[in-house]
């Protein structure tokens, strides 16, 4: 029990800070509960499938910039295909555009193992790319999402608590991340971000290793892309604020930059906090602007800490 | 691509003096463009047009000039946009309350600032400069869309100063060449032949080895994230001057060319090689290509992934290049 807590002393840290802000916005407006928790699910579904998606490439020892671009490709593409689509097209639509993040992460992994340029600078062009493809499929917000899928993240299911976002989010990360995790290819992906020499040295193929977390966080940000799409209704060329939110909760979900180390819970834990933040404010009818001036605040202030405790751990190893 | 990688001793020859003196496929490049122009448009390049283009390439090569400084410690600032916007948007603002000088030196402040954060960010905490530079542009956006609204009913005046530097000319020379060629030499200068511009290359090729040697390397980068403010901000001001219409997002659409250009100009992302003659030079080529681009009536879109391709492709050869020396 002992070493439990010790391990997992981070996330539960997490955790308590999670309720004590839930507790704090109970205290501020009474009258949050179910409905609150439904919209504040909603509208973290597209930052969690963002923070999962660098999670991953973070894990794997390198960083993603080109996530806030491939969402829009994805979330642009589930528009103009859904627009006027029927019931029955939807599901293989959806699959489709999952194929399409999965296809756009492996190319950014492929071009970082061929060109051999690192990680940082591949995704900063191809988040240009990305970025150009996304206005080209759609020059203006556009397209529609067919209703039933709509349907599927929006409201509760269950119990009255429940929002079916969560749950979306929680079969979503597990059906792609638990076999992954349990498979040599999550273990490969832990060992190429702790130490890529050794991982090589202990038969690991480092390339196609590379190229699968970059993939699967090409998956995960086509599901960010979708969901935004199906809770607005319509497609967004232009990125949101994804980027750095995502790196914000993934350095303050204990994954450590640079790899090897951390889990998808933590960081999700965390972009619920960060999101939560957001909520009391707008609750304290904080002016939106002002909003995001100390929301970009305390997500530069978590990378800064981050780098801080990055450095000490690094000074901790060479001592 | 693949011919520089192989073994043959003549192509690398070639790849290696190309790589030594990377400003002459830079200008063969610029004059192909140039050709390629007059061919679509007969007629198209004169004298006007050759003032025209150095023009607008001043305060993309401006712009450009943060991110040589920055790449040359192996860093980025994706903030500088925001700086110089923040400061065009400023000082419009401002001059009708307090007259032109003061509002030119009101709005460096918040450039500077911007700068001061970086290099907090950068040299003290050790965060990446282009996650920090990111964030602090974020920060800097929302803090205009505040500011904004106070002065929404003050209105802005770009004065005339800078509208004359900005778009004026002198016998077809456009006038903020008066600007820019001091400031291209200074810049030159400095990187070359002052200590801190030498201290900018040896944090760039081997941080672990300059610290070694004593390099203060907080005090450099607090130095050089600051300075990148401030050209931002100068940058900024010599852009609404030519726009002459200062909006909250002035500048913006100058970052991702600003970036391209030090990577076209030579000046290596990873830190350590390059400099400013390159950047100017690549600052025209986009200019010339951005003129090409628009005869073609290609959308934005195939802009971006254009300039994306490009970054890429570029960086890669580099990486070829120094492999092999």
């Amino acid at each position: 029990m002992k070493r439990l807590i010790a391990k997992n002393g981070w996330t539960l840290g997490l955790v308590a800070l999670l309720i004590a802000l839930f507790i704090f916005t109970r205290l501020i407006q009474p009258g949050f509960g179910a409905s609150g928790l439904e919209s504040l699910s909603r509208a973290t579904l597209p930052f969690a499938f963002a923070t999962a998606a660098m999670a991953v490439v973070v894990i794997a020892g390198g960083i993603d910039l080109s996530v806030a671009s491939m969402m829009a490709v994805a979330g642009v593409t589930a528009a103009v295909l859904m627009d006027g689509a029927s019931d029955a097209m939807a599901v293989p639509l959806v699959l489709l555009v999952l194929g399409i993040g999965l296809a756009m992460g492996a190319l950014n992994g492929a071009l970082i193992v061929m060109t051999r340029v690192p990680d940082i600078v591949v995704t900063l062009a191809m988040l240009f790319v990305w970025e150009g493809v996304a206005l080209l499929i759609l020059k203006a917000p556009g397209g529609a999402a067919v209703p039933w899928v709509r349907e599927m993240i929006v409201g509760t299911v269950l119990f009255p608590w429940l929002p079916k976002a969560f749950v979306v989010l929680v079969i979503a990360l597990a059906v792609v991340w638990v076999p992954i995790r349990r498979s040599n290819l999550g273990l490969s992906i832990y060992a190429i971000g702790s130490d890529e020499r050794a991982a090589y040295r202990s038969g690991i193929a480092i390339g196609r290793t590379r190229i699968a977390a970059y993939a699967i966080c090409g998956l995960f940000a086509a599901m960010g892309g979708l969901s935004l799409t199906l809770s607005t209704g319509n497609g967004e060329p232009i990125p949101g604020p994804y980027l750095m939110a995502s790196v914000a909760a993934v350095v303050l979900g204990g994954v450590v930059l640079g790899g090897g180390r951390g889990a998808l819970l933590g960081p999700i834990i965390a972009v619920f906090i960060l999101r939560l933040v957001r909520m009391d404010l707008t609750l304290l009818s904080v002016d939106p602007n002002v909003t995001t001036i100390v929301e970009g605040s305390i997500m530069v202030a978590v990378v800064m800490l981050g780098g801080i405790l990055a450095v000490r751990a690094g000074r901790v190893k060479t001592a | 691509m693949t011919s520089t990688t192989e073994q043959t001793p003549p192509l690398r020859r070639i790849a290696r003096f190309l790589g030594d003196n990377p400003m002459i496929p830079l200008v063969v490049l610029l004059l192909v463009l140039v050709g390629l122009l007059e061919f679509m448009r007969p007629g198209i390049v004169n004298e006007r047009w050759v003032g025209n283009t150095i023009k607008f390439a001043i305060p993309l090569a401006m712009l450009a000039a943060c991110q040589t400084l920055t790449m040359l410690t192996g860093g980025i600032d994706l903030s500088a946009s925001v700086a110089a916007t923040i400061t065009a948007f400023v000082m419009a603002t401002q001059v009708p309350i307090v007259g032109v000088p003061l509002a030119i030196l009101i709005g460096l402040i918040p450039a500077v600032l911007i700068g001061l954060a970086n290099g907090f960010g950068v040299a003290v905490c050790r965060v990446h400069p282009l996650i920090m530079t990111l964030g602090t542009g974020l920060i800097g956006t929302g803090c205009l869309q505040v500011y904004q609204r106070f002065v929404i009913a003050t209105g802005s005046v770009v004065p005339d100063g800078l509208a004359w530097l900005g778009t004026g000319r002198t016998w077809d020379a456009p006038n903020s060449l008066l600007l820019f060629v001091p400031f291209a030499a200074l810049i030159v200068w400095g990187q070359r032949r002052t200590g801190f511009g030498r201290l900018l290359y040896a944090l760039g090729s081997n941080e672990k080895a300059a610290r070694i040697s004593g390099v203060r390397s907080w005090q450099v980068f607090l130095a050089l994230y600051v300075l990148s403010g401030l050209i931002a901000g100068v940058a900024g001001l010599l852009y609404v001057g030519l726009i002459k219409a200062p909006s909250l997002s002035l500048v913006n659409p100058l970052l991702l060319p600003s970036i391209a250009a030090a990577v076209i100009g030579g000046t290596s992302i990873f830190g350590g090689r390059g400099g400013y003659g390159g950047t100017i030079l690549g600052a025209l080529i986009l200019t010339v290509l951005g003129t090409l681009l628009t005869l073609l009536q290609m959308p934005e879109g195939a802009r971006r992934i254009l300039f994306g391709a490009i970054i890429l492709a570029v960086t890669t050869v580099y990486i070829r290049l120094t492999d092999q020396s």
